[in-house]
């Protein structure tokens, strides 16, 4: 399956970085697409020719599933980018695209892209600050709006953004009153547009010369990263890159115009904008977008997607969510449920895999299939699933097994946006939960002398927005991509990612100590919500926790445990003790890791608030933002290192409707015993 | 807002037995407002809109609304009439759904007999069509799409409040009733609230009249305030001639002078 890359990569230039658009090297690998279909735009035309009657995007409005062919849409994009023309927006330009997951927005990053211009999706939940910071820096000319909160948010920060010329929104609402002439209507846009184009036949002329005048290496999307550490950067896609890795992966997965997902990842994500947008313009299938984020899970079971992707988070949040349910079912529901849970842990894991199975146990998991697992996946809107993905994160064995047993086709892969976005991929048939799989088709990976995982692949991006000396940073001079993670590859041939390089520190005895290690032991409970362990330089490891609102005070209410607030909650003596057993289980597993057990716990507290991307604690895609916390709790860490049994500590939170306020606690430490393992330290 | 007048009431007293709730009170409502009622517990407040609503009839006094007058309304007169409300105990049908307890507030809408409704067949189903569609108009307006198919009994207080808020709506009220539209709602709850009402208001151009015990909430929707204490009136006007009046800030507000 996998294969190398025979032909050389173009190299980036690194004095390209300042200016994007200026053509880099052409690609001329052998996977590249052909000339007619190397762009999204050639895409959706193609698209529309050849399967114009199929459903191409579909959205709920007043509760009714609205559908559009790729006709219809290939025609609403054609008369938005006319608009946007007349708007004065030029090839090389770029325009923002702010909200949740709506075909007009859709619509609006191929619009720009027919025109030559750059889309620059942004997170829909970034504050004020966070998206004035991208807009500036990515020199956004016009920005899309889904509604009166974007709008709001864009007006707020107008005064900084030079290049602001025009604030385009879809929802009407609230919006109408507003005076400020740079505001809109996109659907008025659109109906001009298409008035135009009917009316001149020279525009429509025009408007098929452009699409035609698309070129492979013209920058396609600037996706900003999270920013685990510091400010987020743009980081610069090739449109025939992105329409090459995508074509890859369709073959990998066996990906059709029958398959169908829901679009509910952030627009702004690469995940997006590749298992989404990319996948269904190369397959051709339907992309169905959630009426609103809260109705996600609705959406899911009547849509059924065959294609799937989830964050690990999500799939641990709803198994503890479906692990309460049961606790308060009847009795025979409850027996039913963990009897053929045992059965599928058994044997569904194999059937899936297509291994040898017992007859006993093949029609034990048909009936369990009746009685639990096919309603249950009908409930979780997995019955249609034919694959399913997780990444970005580390999952836990059993969440992952627990998935597959029930036969849920759940595999992982490793990427980043500079990848666009495979690295490595699980085969069908080769699955493990502590590796991410073999390299991705046309994907060549290396490990560095220090550990580091590099890479080369089809979808590579070509630089830093505006970032020259980043961009240099990130490329080794023969042209490969340093994620950053530190990984080894199996013996079975799959890669191990253990930590961010850059986080994996010492002891002071000289014990490795990989802080994201021990924290994904640790939120592998279903109690513990977020994790932050320190011990690089330090004596030994220590953690601060948050725990999960949801399965604890599930839990305190079983126990007659009363609290007004996650506050009083987290400093409850009686969860203290109950995460305190969730800490030694993990002690004990690192003591039985020959490398890693010296980094046993020693001491921990559970935070008094919850860890929040608001006050940049976690990045928008709810990674822990490790060197700020350490900063911003200080006076916890030096707590957990000077033996206190409590500490205080003060600080400043920001509400959801963005003022702020101080919230201070006396948070309480409690000590650990470590266990003897392999190794002769025990304490 | 106009100086026309919806509603007026004159001179109303009413009486349980020998208790009087409601002693010789006149105000009126005029169109397009937002018009608080207030005052301390047991003041009245409640009464009055089940006096305007024609839930009870009062003794003595009359009723203008929309130009008629009459002594006694009758709750399917008023509600005939366009006059909607909401309770202060939140009076919802507990295990129906969202959308069909805002359904139920369609029910004068529809015409067809309940023969070709059980048929569900031609007309009727074009009718119900018609009438899903402005319901979901509301579920959009209100923001619930996430709880549009689930029992209302399960759902917090808060958005059980929404949910009796857009049955009333689904009435297209004239005048809009609310009683403790904000009861025990949290801060964020408040806020949502106080953004709709204002919004029916502005967009629907619908007159309401409110019952509220958040001073900061009645005094910034509120183009006038009505003020009881034991059944009758003792001020009346803007919200700052309302704050600055010393008897109100004697009766409700609590505070010495």
């Amino acid at each position: 399956m996998v294969r190398k890359m025979q032909a050389k990569r173009p190299q980036v230039n690194a004095a390209h970085g300042e200016n994007v658009l200026q053509p880099a090297a052409r690609n001329t690998d052998g996977i590249a697409p052909p000339r007619d279909l190397d762009t999204f735009p050639k895409l959706l035309r193609r698209n529309a020719m050849t399967r114009g009657a199929l459903a191409a995007f579909r959205y709920k409005q007043l509760g009714v599933w609205q559908t559009w062919s790729w006709a219809q849409a290939y025609d609403n994009v054609r008369a938005l980018a006319q608009g946007l023309y007349t708007l004065g927006l030029n090839k090389g330009e770029t325009i923002a695209i702010a909200g949740g997951n709506r075909p007009k927005l859709y619509w609006a990053m191929t619009a720009a892209q027919m025109l030559g211009a750059v889309p620059v999706p942004v997170y829909a939940d970034a504050v004020a600050d966070e998206l004035a910071y991208v807009l500036e820096n990515a020199h956004v000319k016009i920005v899309v709006a889904q509604d009166q909160e974007q709008v709001d948010k864009v007006l707020s920060v107008a005064a900084q953004l030079p290049h602001l010329t025009r604030v385009l929104y879809d929802e009407t609402r609230g919006v109408s009153d507003y005076d400020d002439t740079r505001l809109v209507n996109l659907e008025t846009l659109i109906e001009a547009g298409r008035a135009a184009l009917a009316g001149d036949a020279r525009l429509a002329a025009a408007m098929d010369a452009r699409i035609d005048a698309g070129r492979a290496d013209d920058a396609s999307v600037i996706l900003y990263t999270s920013g685990t550490t510091g400010r987020s950067k743009g980081v610069v896609m090739l449109a025939g890159r992105c329409v090459a890795a995508a074509t890859g992966t369709v073959a990998f997965d066996g990906i059709t115009e029958r398959d169908e997902v829901l679009a509910y990842l952030p627009l702004a994500w690469v995940g997006d904008h590749y298992l989404n947008y990319a996948h269904a313009f190369v397959a051709g299938f339907c992309m169905s977008c959630p009426e609103s984020a809260e109705t996600t899970q609705q959406d899911l079971r009547e849509i059924g997607p065959s294609f799937y992707f989830a964050p690990p988070r999500v799939f641990e949040a709803l198994l503890t969510r479906m692990m309460i349910r049961m606790e308060d079912a009847g009795t025979l529901k409850r027996r039913m449920f963990h009897y053929f849970l045992g059965i599928a842990k058994k044997y569904g894991a194999d059937i899936l895999d297509r291994k040898p199975v017992p007859l006993s146990g093949r029609i034990a998991y048909a009936f369990g299939n009746i009685l639990v697992y096919g309603p249950l996946k009908n409930v979780l809107g997995f019955s249609r699933v034919r694959v399913a993905y997780t990444a970005g994160e580390a999952i836990g064995a059993e969440l992952f097994s627990f998935y597959r047993a029930l036969g849920l086709n759940l595999k992982q892969f490793y990427g980043q946006t500079e990848a666009f976005v495979y690295i490595t991929v699980q085969n069908n048939g080769a699955i493990r939960s502590d590796a991410v799989g073999p390299a991705a088709p046309g994907v060549d990976i290396r490990i560095a002398p220090d550990g580091e995982v590099q890479f080369k692949s089809p979808g590579m991006f070509a630089s830093y927005f505006g970032d020259a000396a980043k961009t240099a940073e990130t490329m080794t001079p023969d042209g490969y991509i340093k994620t950053g993670d530190a990984g080894f590859f199996e013996p079975g041939g799959q890669l191990k990612i253990i930590d961010r390089a850059r986080d994996v520190g010492k002891l002071h005895d000289g014990a490795l100590f990989a802080p994201k290690y021990v924290e994904n032991k640790l939120k592998f409970f279903p109690n513990i919500k977020e994790a932050v362990a320190f011990g690089d330089g330090r004596g030994f490891a220590t953690v601060m926790l948050n725990i999960d609102l949801e399965s604890v005070g599930n839990w305190a209410e079983r126990n007659t445990v009363s609290y007004g607030s996650y506050q009083e909650l987290a400093g409850n003596a009686q969860v203290y003790d109950m995460i305190e057993k969730h800490v030694d289980a993990v002690n004990r597993i690192l003591a039985s890791e020959p490398a890693m057990a010296a980094s046993q716990i020693r001491r921990f507290l559970i935070l008094h608030k919850e860890l929040d991307p608001d006050d940049g604690e976690l990045t928008r895609t709810l990674k822990v933002r490790r060197g700020f916390i350490a900063e911003r709790y200080g006076a916890l860490v030096d707590g957990l290192y000077n033996g206190a049994d409590a500490a205080d500590i003060s600080t400043e939170v920001t509400f959801e409707d963005g003022r702020k306020g101080i919230i201070s606690a006396r948070v309480k430490i409690r000590d650990m015993a470590t266990h003897a393992g392999s190794a002769e330290r025990a304490a | 807002m106009s100086a026309e007048v919806l509603l007026s009431v004159e001179n109303v007293s009413l009486r349980f037995g020998g208790v009087k709730a409601i002693t010789d009170v006149s105000f009126d409502i005029r169109k397009g407002e937002i018009r608080a009622i207030i005052g301390p517990n047991g003041a009245g407040k409640t009464s009055m809109l089940n006096v305007i609503n024609g839930f009870y009839h009062p003794q003595d006094g009359r009723i203008t609304f929309r130009g008629e007058t009459r002594a006694q309304m009758r709750p399917y007169v008023a509600a005939s009439q366009g006059i909607a409300r909401t309770f202060q105990n939140v009076a919802l049908f507990k295990g129906m759904t969202t959308l069909d307890n805002i359904l139920t507030g369609r029910t004068l809408k529809m015409h067809k007999s309940f023969f070709w409704q059980l048929l569900r067949h031609g007309p009727a189903l074009r009718e119900e069509i018609e009438n899903r569609k402005f319901c979901e108009g509301i579920i959009d307006f209100l923001e619930i799409e996430h709880i549009r198919k689930a029992p209302v009994g399960k759902l917090p207080y808060g958005l059980q409040k929404r949910v009796e808020l857009g049955r009333a709506l689904a009435m297209e009220p004239t005048l809009l009733l609310l009683d403790e539209p904000m009861a025990g709602m949290n801060l964020e709850e408040k806020a949502d609230m106080s953004r709709f009402i204002i919004e029916v208001n502005r967009h629907f151009g619908t007159t309401i009249a409110l019952i509220e015990h958040d001073m900061g909430v009645v005094m910034d929707l509120s183009d006038r305030v009505v003020v009881l204490e034991y059944g009758r009136k003792i001020a009346d006007g803007t919200p700052d001639v309302v704050k600055a009046d010393p008897r109100v800030i004697d009766a409700y507000l609590g505070v010495a002078h």
